[in-house]
């Protein structure tokens, strides 16, 4: 006699063996090392702990590699991780402006104190398959130039002293923190800001996309995108100071947009603001892009598009949230799907007993 | 690299406090929503991360944890779910509905009746009874502070209008202690009445959309409905073809390729329950749908 499925337990013990199994593949290629995914997959470690929201290269290249090259599993790893850690205090916020610049490019001033630096990046590439790195390659170190003590001033900072774009004041007040707290709208630019950090970049990329294509215009130009290393500091009681904890990678962007002002202020360029762990520049300006469109009813412009829409954004940006939502659908359903089974046959029961005699016979739905 | 060390049933101890703060709230305003600073766990939003955080939360040494999905303690994620607490807090686990003091649940509520000494703890995808009638969470959060239930009611009506009945069939919406209206979870709606005047206290979780909402026991649930259409508890044409059941919620099962179908209960606990107590399939109980 039919039983209904059972041995679910064996069933995932063994789907768990082969997942194994197949992530380590042919055992006669040399297994990845977590060095190799963090120095040579770099981009993706950058990604991970981006949308992970936790800066460890390590545990990022083992999250990738567990994951067999599935970001978004990767940073579902690493939060899941992350979620568990004590959480000490928060870092005095970091300065930008004293970054060890390895990328700095502005679209808006040919050139500008510090210059333009353009740092590693695949801007000027052309996309054509390098069959030398099919086979190892010997690669040779890059030139360098001595370091300068350069502090590269902002953009913003520069346009500020003629006031010519908005002043962007220091909250003062605690910054809020949208994993210890639930978000409620609206929400603060804190909370926004972390939000979009913290969101995926495939959704963020696209709604910053279609406010280029008219749905939320806002008329952006890349002021300043930069890349490289700051210093985090954090403010020990015991000793009465900040003492720094180390350095770690960061992208900034700012964008300058369309002004405001006019009647009773002087106009002046608005801002958008990005920012991401390692080396995310596609991520930061789309970030800045949505921040921007974020802003539309603070600025008094027309709203009703996407991407101008806090509620719509902030709570469809978190992938680790709409991929497990998305991906529940595989769960079984048999229980509402019976209901509704049993519901449908009822009224498809009750249209054939009122249809005409004429009609067509009512195929039962379980035929 | 550090091995991670995980607290007894994972959570932390500040996270278990801020949750229990969040469900004591609502258990003092039975079916309101409380927001709470959902986790990531180690599976995925949408799988269980809100009923796992409640369990994890109130979940103690000396508890026997059962759970189930879709009725069945034997479905791959219920599966899943048991093994997290087994390795995550050493607790004892059970398939028997009385022997359980904390039951987290999917889709399902227990056929066998709960006592004062047990916790239901259901998994929730979306709390929002009015979501699908207004998206946006603060309209909806206005709605429920002036009980401005209307939109609901007209929704059950068109229904009415449309097709002759209520075509809601499961996650069926009820009004608690005579105040906020409440989505019971995507139990069918054959569920419904266990909900009120229950003796075990009912928790909801759901981690995603970082809510928490509760029943505590003997509170009065009502399904929504109107005087001339009053709401109907589904029941099934059929008997279980394994134990003979006729009062519980039957699962439908195809088992050949022609389309040969039966009947077997969901709830798996309450089925063996019966066989082993000499239950069975009757000739004139049994009966096929073809």
């Amino acid at each position: 006699m039919y039983v209904a499925v059972k041995g679910g337990e064996r069933a995932i013990e063994n789907a768990h063996a082969l997942l194994a199994d197949i992530r380590r593949g042919d055992r006669d290629v040399p297994e990845l090392t977590l060095a190799q995914i963090d120095n040579q997959l770099a981009l993706g470690v950058d990604r991970v702990m981006c949308e992970g929201s936790l800066y460890d290269r390590e545990l990022a290249a083992l999250a990738i590699k567990q994951a067999r090259g599935d970001l978004i599993e990767a940073v579902f790893l690493l939060r899941a991780y992350r979620t568990t850690l004590p959480r000490f205090g928060n870092s005095e916020p970091i300065e930008t402006a004293q970054m060890d610049v390895r990328r700095r490019i502005s679209a808006t001033f040919k050139d500008l104190p510090g210059g333009q630096v353009l740092g590693p990046t695949f801007d000027y590439t052309h996309r054509l398959l390098d069959h030398t790195l099919v086979t190892e390659s010997d690669v040779p170190a890059a030139p360098t130039a001595p370091v300068g003590e350069t502090r590269f001033r902002s953009v913003a900072e520069l346009l500020g002293e003629d006031g010519l774009i908005e002043r962007e004041e220091p909250a003062g007040d605690e910054v809020g923190d949208l994993t210890r707290e639930p978000l409620s709208f609206p929400a603060g630019r804190d909370l926004r800001l972390q939000n979009l950090a913290r969101g995926d970049e495939g959704f963020l990329l696209a709604l910053g996309y279609s406010t280029q294509r008219g749905y939320g215009r806002n008329h952006p130009f890349a002021g300043e995108i930069r890349f490289g290393e700051v210093e985090i500091e954090f403010f020990a009681e015991e000793v009465g100071f900040a003492v720094p904890l180390g350095a770690i990678a960061v992208t900034e962007c700012q964008m300058v947009n369309q002004f405001t002002g006019g009647g009773e202020e002087a106009p002046r360029f608005t801002r958008g603001y990005g920012f991401a762990f390692g080396q995310c520049e596609r991520k930061t300006m789309a970030m800045a892009l949505v921040d921007r469109a974020l802003r539309a009813r603070e600025l008094g412009e027309t709203t009703g598009s996407p991407a101008q829409d806090e509620e719509f954004v902030l709570s469809h940006s978190d992938n680790v949230q709409a991929t497990g939502f998305v991906e529940h659908l595989k769960l079984p359903h048999y229980v509402d799907f019976q209901a509704e089974l049993g519901l449908l046959r009822k009224l498809r029961a009750e249209f054939s007993a009122n249809a005409e005699p004429t009609d067509a016979p009512v195929q039962d739905a379980a035929e | 690299m550090t091995v991670p060390a995980y607290n007894f049933a994972y959570l932390d101890e500040q996270t278990k406090r801020m949750i229990r703060r969040a469900i004591l709230k609502a258990i003092a305003i039975p079916g309101y929503q409380v927001p709470f600073a959902s986790r990531e766990m180690p599976m995925p939003y949408g799988w269980g991360t809100g009923g796992v955080q409640v369990t994890a939360s109130i979940l103690g040494p000396n508890d026997v944890l059962k759970v189930i999905d879709q009725g069945s303690d034997d479905t791959t994620n219920a599966v899943s779910i048991r093994k997290f607490f087994v390795k995550t807090a050493g607790v004892q686990t059970t398939t028997a509905t009385q022997e359980a003091t904390v039951i987290q649940t999917r889709h399902r509520v227990p056929e066998t009746p709960l006592t004062e000494n047990q916790v239901l703890v259901y998994q929730v995808p979306i709390p929002e009874p009015l979501r699908f009638l207004e998206p946006r969470e603060t309209e909806t959060r206005r709605m429920h502070a002036l009980s401005e239930y209307g939109l609901i009611h007209v929704k059950l009506y068109e229904d009415i209008a449309r097709h002759g009945h209520i075509s809601t069939a499961y996650a069926y919406p009820v009004q608690v202690d005579a105040r906020y209206v409440m989505d019971p979870s995507p139990i069918p709606k054959f569920d419904n009445p266990k909900l009120s005047d229950c003796p075990a206290l009912q928790l909801f979780g759901a981690g995603r959309e970082k809510r928490i909402y509760a029943i505590p026991p003997y509170t009065q649930v009502v399904s929504l409905d109107f005087e001339d259409h009053p709401f109907e508890p589904y029941r099934h044409d059929a008997s279980c073809e394994l134990c003979g059941a006729r009062d519980s919620y039957l699962d439908e099962v195809i088992t050949d390729d022609r389309g040969t179908r039966m009947f077997v209960c969901s709830d798996s606990d309450y089925c063996e329950t019966r066989r082993a107590d000499g239950h069975g399939p009757s000739a004139e109980e049994a009966k096929v749908a073809s």
